[in-house]
């Protein structure tokens, strides 16, 4: 009776394993609103109606749907980034001050670059950003490949000292001295992204990061870096065999990924405040590494699971005050999901 | 010889392991006599280990039972098979390196709350049993200290240590010189005619056929015939490992002409290990067009570090070498390759990427020129039909070239990484450990595609552990033995008493 049972749970874990794992992504996902929805009823509220309220306030109006993607917007832009890096076997976690980086460096083109046309102005505020993003990559790159040095460690740093620094300025230099809190003065007319749908907040910079998201499902792909970049993280050894330049191929990965992380800092500023401002990332960076995981790294399922994340942060004061569930209830969901997937990722890795 | 009346110790009838689909023993019917050596014969794969395994405790059978002195046996985990006087030397030793031999030997036989440990005892044990055995040890000396050899030996005073009466040993002689395994088989034995049995796990016919008693033959998992050894044959034997007659002649190759053009010229080459101390020792060879230079020598005595700075993937250390009389001392593996080199890899893992399709494998070492690219573009036109070929045309099993690398057999890993390599014509092709660990069938056709491309005007350099291998592919042949090249001598010259002495570190 033992052995069979032992049997068929052997065979129901080698199917598990084999399982697509778009499929496992989803069961993911559903278990984790499963055990959100025990702490819903623990607390005495309905389910039902709080997941009801969430939906209804991140999908139900146009003006939801709208305030859904520009936050999705960020998360795709970093999550991109961080599934370029992480298929180098590269692992980043440093968007957060790619990020920060990225908007400081449009913040100062969009309020000083006078008398451009739009266009011309917001694609400097955009690149401005990239650079600002790449230039902090750069660094923890190069000490990894020159002197083996960890990346988490540098990359996670970093985000204080760059977090530091754009206080540093919001009190100083960039300052809006005619308004109380620190925030910088609004960016020139000539540098926000333009409005798609009229009425809301939905502006170019989403269909841009979708667009990008495409785009570099083509780049890993069919390009050769792409493919160097895949042959470098699945099996440096082979890759150098092979001659790939691994550590050339290492520094490019990293100031790309780093580069979308900054233009996600880029397009919240140009596009979302219009402006700098102290805590314009609410830890986008670091949710964007969950984002990366459960779209599995491929670019164009982090679309949907940036916009799944997205929900959440849009639809969870909804639900506070709908059904009385308070916010936290919306962090375990986010919180078994990155376990989740976590423990999925590892068992595959374990039984490869 | 031992008579069919001697009591079987073990007994192991119907057993059956599965790995997910693939079956690793399939209803084997096993016994050990006592006093008896027992090999285990088989190519790579074909299951003997895990039977082995299992005998041991870290694997149970799907199905079957085993019999212990006639008692029927659960083996739960390697303790029990220990309490049962089974042990195991496997190929990877479990040894902790910062502690001596009398640590090693006792490790986790105290409880734990015994706060001191006996060694004054422990020593006399030990050394009762390595003189009684023939097992020549020093019990204070650091593991880190100790030869592959002395190792073993430690490895085999460990189960003898814990009074075992049965004793598997895997592969044991990989690691060995020739000298060393002599001492191994006198060790062997001694222990038998104790009244200890032993399982030898081989895949080498030679040695099977001079140290044991009987032989059991596995193939695909299945035991195909047990017989005395001194009935078999070498040519019986490798049939029922391989399911057919192989050839033992050694093709006759005509004379290379080494007196045109030098591919490969090594001078006085001296190469860092990785412990920092020198593997390679002021090493100097070359190797003409249409030759095949082998160079021999037990696992692990420099030829390893040598290849990798032929390839650009280890810097040297002093030296330099020349290809077409190039000098690539400092080179990077891409310009050793684009100066019209072939490597393979010793580790087929270094040379596929697994959760990489084929058809994206067989570009790994070209993808970033024409016709396979374009201004950064890959061009999967040419990437499809160039994979294709080299799968048609070198027989290699897949179901398409859409497979993934991963589920690949060895042989046909090794027989696409060949492939992948001489489709890029090049004039010096390295091939290290060309045929480790694949099927008889992929290394006959690896050998026999070496001597076609040697004819064809290539230069190879042939690095192997596999003394036959050496000798029928070789028009010269050089000795390695701790990072020196201890002699060279063209092939006919050679004979394996020779090569042995040389690998062993004494001059011929």
């Amino acid at each position: 009776m033992l052995q069979k049972i032992v049997l068929w749970t052997h065979k129901r874990t080698s199917n598990w394993q084999q399982m697509p794992d778009w499929l496992s992504s989803l069961l993911v996902i559903l278990l984790a609103f499963l055990i959100g929805a025990l702490f819903i009823i623990a607390i005495g509220a309905s389910p039902l109606a709080a997941y009801g309220a969430l939906l209804r306030a991140a999908f139900g109006s146009v003006n939801g749907f709208a305030e859904t993607m520009i936050k999705a917007c960020p998360l795709l832009l970093a999550g991109l980034g961080i599934s370029l890096a992480y298929r180098a076997q590269f692992w980043n976690i440093g968007a957060e001050g790619q990020i920060y980086a990225g908007g400081v460096c449009a913040a100062i083109v969009g309020l000083y670059l006078h008398g451009l046309p739009t266009f011309a102005h917001i694609t400097l505020t955009l690149l401005a950003g990239m650079i600002g993003g790449a230039l902090l990559g750069f660094f923890p790159a190069l000490f990894k490949v020159r002197l083996g040095v960890n990346e988490m460690i540098t990359t996670l740093m970093l985000n204080y000292v760059v977090i530091q620094v754009v206080a540093y300025l919001l009190h100083g230099p960039l300052r809006d001295q005619a308004s109380g809190i620190t925030i910088s003065p609004q960016l020139l007319k000539s540098a926000w992204l333009p409005i798609v749908v009229e009425r809301t907040r939905f502006h170019l910079g989403v269909l841009l990061a979708v667009g990008l998201a495409l785009l570099i499902h083509w780049f890993i792909y069919r390009t050769v870096l792409g493919y160097q970049i895949r042959a470098s993280g699945e099996n440096r050894r082979a890759a150098r065999v092979g001659g790939i330049r691994v550590n050339w191929v290492i520094i490019w990965t990293v100031l790309l990924s780093s580069a979308l992380a900054g233009l996600a800092g880029a397009v919240e500023v140009s596009g979302v405040q219009h402006r700098l401002v102290e805590d314009f990332s609410p830890g986008y960076g670091y949710l964007a590494i969950a984002v990366a995981l459960l779209g599995n790294l491929e670019p164009v399922r982090v679309i949907f699971s940036s916009i799944l994340f997205a929900a959440l942060l849009n639809g969870a004061d909804a639900m506070q005050r709908a059904a009385a569930v308070p916010v936290p209830v919306i962090y375990v969901i986010e919180g078994v999901v990155i376990v989740l997937v976590a423990v999925s990722i590892f068992r595959r890795k374990g039984s490869l | 010889m031992m008579s069919d009346k001697s009591p079987s110790v073990i007994v192991m009838r119907g057993i059956t392991k599965r790995f997910g689909s693939v079956v690793a023993n399939d209803n084997v019917f096993f016994t050990l006599q006592k006093g008896e050596i027992h090999g285990l014969l088989g190519e790579n794969g074909a299951g003997k280990t895990t039977l082995m395994n299992i005998l041991y405790g870290l694997h149970q059978p799907d199905s079957g039972e085993i019999l212990i002195n006639g008692v029927h046996s659960h083996i739960k985990s390697p303790h029990d098979a220990i309490a049962r006087g089974i042990g195991m030397v496997h190929q990877h030793f479990m040894q902790v390196p910062t502690f001596t031999v009398i640590d090693n030997v006792i490790l986790g036989l105290q409880p734990f709350y015994r706060p001191a440990l006996d060694r004054r005892h422990a020593r006399q044990r030990l050394l009762e049993i390595a003189h009684l055995y023939g097992l020549s040890i020093d019990p204070d000396a650091y593991i880190w200290q100790l030869s592959v050899g002395d190792r073993q030996r430690v490895e085999i005073i460990k189960a003898l240590y814990r009074n075992v009466r049965i004793l598997i040993l895997d592969e044991p002689t990989s690691v060995l010189t020739p000298q060393e395994s002599e001492d191994l088989f006198h060790t062997l034995r001694r222990l038998v005619e104790n009244g200890l049995s032993v399982v030898f796990i081989t895949h080498n016919l030679e040695e099977a056929l001079a140290i044991t008693d009987r032989i059991t033959v596995l193939r695909n998992g299945k035991a195909m015939a047990t017989l005395p050894s001194v009935h078999a044959t070498k040519e019986e034997l490798a049939s029922l490992m391989v399911g057919r007659q192989v050839l033992f002649d050694i093709p006759t190759l005509d004379l290379p002409d080494v007196s045109v053009n030098e591919v490969l010229s090594v001078e006085k080459l001296s190469v860092k290990g990785d412990r920092g101390s020198l593997a390679v020792r002021t090493v100097s060879f070359s190797v003409h067009q249409g030759e095949i230079v082998g160079i021999a020598g037990v696992d692990g005595n420099g030829q390893s570090e040598l290849i990798q700075v032929l390839a650009g993937l280890r810097a040297p250390y002093e030296g330099r070498f020349f290809i077409k009389g190039r000098e690539m001392t400092n080179a990077s593996p891409r310009e050793i390759l684009q100066a019209g080199v072939g490597y393979i890899p010793e580790n087929l893992e270094d040379a596929l990427i697994p959760s990489f399709s084929l058809l994206e494998n067989a570009v790994l070492d070209t993808h970033y020129t024409p016709p396979f690219s374009r201004n950064g573009v890959l061009d999967f036109r040419n990437i499809v039909r160039h994979a294709r070929a080299l799968i048609q045309s070198h027989d290699v099993r897949v179901p398409d070239e859409m497979a993934k690398a991963a589920v690949l057999s060895g042989g046909n890993k090794q027989k696409f990484i060949v492939a992948r390599a001489l489709a890029r014509n090049p004039q010096l092709l390295i091939a290290a450990h060309p045929t480790r660990g694949i099927d008889i069938g992929a290394e006959e056709y690896i050998r026999n595609l070496l001597l076609q491309k040697r004819k064809e005007g290539m230069a190879i350099l042939l690095v192997s552990t596999k003394l036959d291998e050496i000798m029928s592919l070789s028009d010269r042949i050089l000795v390695m033995e701790r990072g020196r090249i201890m002699g060279e001598m063209l092939r006919e010259e050679a004979t394996i008493e020779r090569i042995g002495m040389l690998m062993a570190g004494s001059e011929a």
